[in-house]
């Protein structure tokens, strides 16, 4: 664990001396909550805006990245479908996390993830995501995304071209419309699961268990 | 006062709103036709809105981090309800008083202030540098806006924007931008920061800062944001309609002067790139003051 993260005391404007412990006082370590869908019918109005403003988040890691600049571009221009960028994970809605992680990265990814707030998708790019692609048997990345959050599309290819992510984007607004877009839920629901098979990963856990 | 003029203020509010957020997806679309895209749905502001407030989890950082929104909002709301919005309408005329030119300056700076403190109170390192360039590009456009306004309430010996427009009724010759064009040029570079298009959008500054003061707001909170990023602009759009365009007598007349007017900070956004944060409040502080100054001289 850093320096910065473990208990100490410091003596306060006062004089007091008082504990800090940065881990429980900086963060919240609330779990997260499962957010049961309400009326059916307000629910379905609810998903077609969802499905309809798409605001990305993009993380990029190596190739995946450069093919995702295209869509901004007016060969490809995803602006028309509703898909916009969105600097910050707190107003972001999709997660598209572009190519293989290292456990470094994986750490970020988890993070950023957490931070986003319900209901919230996950698109997977490329092979790297899938089975590990052509990194399956490096010594630092993972192989299956889906093992440390859940996924709701994965678009297969090293790397896709921007006309697939495209596609993939359609694909995830069907399944937001048709009601099955509760990845955030399902991660809620399998919490446990999930952490035990990140911290199997990252060995120098330095955060809370839960960070939003 | 009477309680009819409750309703009357909110379906100022309501047709304000809905004709900013029109406003919003056709500028944005005609920004991507320039880019030669093909640019987002007009309507796609209005989902946005939605999506926000279906969002079914929401965080906080405290008291403040809820109210800043809401302060955005009321500055937003504060600057339309207090100027007439159609000149000579029982219905329309809203609460202008003797004194509402006063009032209806600080209100451009009401909004900011709230949202410094709920940004304060996020604590992310954006939000602070986006808030505290913010107030520095206000203070700086602040000068020769008000030198402008001061010049026009001296022209016209009234602090009230009812009398004003009033004034400048019977054709295009009597509007202040024909009889006083020092003010109103110094007035219309004023606008260009506050309506916070390149080449001043230091306060976004999507770029650097990725979003600046609005970093930590997500869900509702956000929504109530975007509510008056829709209503702000047009009342700021009406506002300098009202002082230097001689008002409008009706919706068709208002629609046509405030969307030719919004044209101005558009075409300069599209063709110039951004400042940088020095370069903004420096130039607000040559130029456009020294205009400014000639103004209140010259009257």
């Amino acid at each position: 664990m850093k320096e910065d993260f473990k208990k100490r005391t410091v003596i306060s404007p006062e004089g007091k001396p008082i504990e800090i412990d940065p881990l429980k006082d900086y963060f919240s370590d609330a779990k997260p909550k499962v957010y049961k869908p309400g009326n059916p019918v307000i629910e379905k109005f609810a998903n077609w805006a969802r499905a309809n403003s798409l605001w990305v988040l993009g993380f990029g890691t190596g190739c995946g990245a450069i093919e995702m600049r295209p869509l901004m571009t007016p060969r490809f221009d995803a602006y028309r479908y509703g898909i916009q960028w969105r600097p910050t994970p707190r107003q972001a809605s999709v997660f598209v996390v572009s190519g293989y992680l290292s456990v470094k990265t994986l750490k970020r990814v988890v993070r950023t993830y957490e931070q986003m707030q319900n209901p919230k998708f996950v698109i997977a790019l490329g092979s790297c995501t899938i089975n590990g692609g052509m990194y399956w048997d490096s010594y630092n990345t993972i192989n299956r995304l889906d093992q440390y959050m859940p996924v709701d599309v994965y678009i297969a290819g090293c790397m896709p071209r921007p006309e697939s992510l495209l596609a993939g984007f359609e694909k995830l607004k069907t399944i937001i419309k048709e009601g099955r877009g509760e990845g955030a839920n399902t991660y809620a629901e399998k919490f446990d699961w999930y952490k035990a098979n990140q911290k199997k990963i990252i060995k120098d856990w330095d955060m809370p268990d839960y960070n939003w | 006062m009477e309680f009819k003029n409750i309703g009357y203020a909110l379906l100022t509010i309501f047709i304000v709103l809905n004709y900013g957020l029109i406003l919003q997806g056709v500028v944005r679309k005609i920004g991507a036709r320039v880019g030669r895209r093909y640019g987002i749905r007009w309507y796609q502001p209005y989902i946005d809105i939605i999506k926000n407030y279906a969002k079914r989890s929401t965080i906080t950082h405290g008291v403040m981090f809820y109210i800043a929104p809401v302060f955005r909002l009321t500055g937003g709301i504060g600057l339309l309800l207090f100027m007439p919005v159609i000149f000579g309408s029982d219905i329309f005329g809203n609460f202008s008083f003797a004194g509402d030119l006063v009032l209806v300056l600080y209100f451009q700076f009401f909004g900011i202030l709230g949202m410094a403190l709920g940004a304060a109170e996020s604590g992310h390192p954006y939000s602070a540098i986006g808030i505290s360039r913010g107030l520095s590009q206000v203070t700086s456009f602040e000068l020769p806006l008000t030198l402008g306004v001061l010049a026009v309430a001296m022209q016209y010996q009234t602090l009230n924007i009812t009398e004003i427009v009033a004034a400048q009724q019977g054709g295009f010759m009597n509007w202040t931008i024909i009889t006083n064009p020092f003010a109103a040029i110094a007035m219309l570079i004023a606008f260009l920061g506050a309506m916070g298009r390149s080449p001043f959008d230091v306060v976004l500054a999507p770029q650097e800062i990725p979003i600046g003061p609005p970093t930590e707001f997500q869900s509702g909170l956000l929504g109530v944001l975007q509510l008056n990023r829709a209503i702000f602009p047009a009342a700021k759009l009406i506002l300098f309609m009202n002082l230097l365009f001689g008002g409008a007598t009706n919706w068709a007349e208002l629609i046509l002067k405030t969307f030719l007017i919004y044209m101005w900070p558009v075409f300069v956004g599209t063709v110039f790139p951004r400042f940088r944060v020095d370069q903004s409040i420096r130039w607000f502080l040559t130029v456009p003051l020294i205009i400014g100054i000639i103004a209140i001289i010259l009257i």
